[in-house]
């Protein structure tokens, strides 16, 4: 990839990333690329630190509770945005989904060290925007904000 | 301490061959729940884990840790190490168990010189 990195810091980048649901051999996959781009772009480390840990955590319901998922990233030179949307159950009650320990990960997943039911209340710590919708049967929407020069790191 | 001093102190198997292991490390996060890891590990750690799936390779990449040491006698699977040489993240091995590796990892690092 021969894009300049000092260009798209300025002028904004825009790139998506699809996850396919239950690929347990991939996952992580999406968010790795995403931490080495915001990295290459000379983000402040605070906040590509905060921003991996939200987009692993995002990235991973998908593969866990969603048939398939498309992971959006956006970055200007105020903002980090992750536009997650997937196809898959979707969540009965997103506040009890929110709370720290709350998980229907299955045994096997468990077995594996997911389903810690810390994976929305960490994106929710660590961005400065977090909108969260679903519906059950159609699936989920992810709506991540961690601004650059202000916000949590200041 | 450099991870390869810690490789030979510790008597630590090597499951990825070639890399590099001049390598700071800046202390240990032992855990077997990755959202834990992914939360709470620090940039640099050597991470103790009996967890051998390929996905704590990229848990150690996005933390950027130093290695990953699988207790027990665990071995990785096969991807698992494929990933790691291919992602330049060390895989190491131990019989010990995830107790008395941490305490051996702690002593060390801690120790005055
Ligand atoms: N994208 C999603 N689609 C459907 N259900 C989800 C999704 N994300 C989270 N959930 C539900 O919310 C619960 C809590 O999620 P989370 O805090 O990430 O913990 P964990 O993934 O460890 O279970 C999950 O166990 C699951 O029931
Ligand atoms: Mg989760």
């Amino acid at each position: 990839m021969a894009k300049n990195r000092s260009d798209e810091r300025e002028n904004g980048l825009i790139q998506q990333f699809s996850i396919t649901g239950g690929d347990f051999y991939h996952a992580g996959h999406v968010s790795t690329q995403i931490k080495e781009i915001l990295k290459e772009l000379g983000i402040d480390p605070n906040i590509v630190r905060r921003a991996a840990i939200a987009a692993y955590e995002a990235e991973m319901n998908v593969v866990m509770y969603a048939q398939k998922g498309l992971f959006t990233l956006e970055v200007t030179p105020q903002k980090i945005h992750f536009f997650v949307e997937d196809e898959g159950q979707g969540i009965p009650d997103i506040e009890l989904a929110m709370q720290e320990g709350y998980s229907t990960a299955t045994p096997e997943m468990r077995e594996m060290g997911f389903g810690a039911g810390m994976g929305l209340p960490n994106i929710k710590k660590n961005s400065d925007i977090f909108k969260i919708t679903s519906e059950v049967g159609k699936g989920t929407v992810l709506d991540i904000i961690i601004f650059i020069n202000q916000g949590k790191n200041q | 301490m450099l991870l390869q001093e810690i490789v030979r102190h510790l008597n630590l198997n090597i499951f990825t061959a070639n890399l590099n292991l001049e390598v700071e490390v800046t202390g240990g996060y032992t855990s077997d729940l990755l959202s834990d890891v992914i939360a709470n590990a620090q940039e640099g750690n050597l991470w103790i884990t009996l967890q051998v799936h390929p996905n704590v390779v990229a848990v150690g990449k996005l933390k950027d840790l130093a290695g990953i040491i699988l207790v027990n006698n665990r071995q990785p699977e096969e991807e698992t190490r494929r990933k790691a040489e291919e992602e330049n993240l060390p895989l190491l091995g131990t019989k010990e168990n995830a107790f008395i590796i941490s305490g051996k990892l702690y002593a060390l690092l801690t120790q005055k010189t």
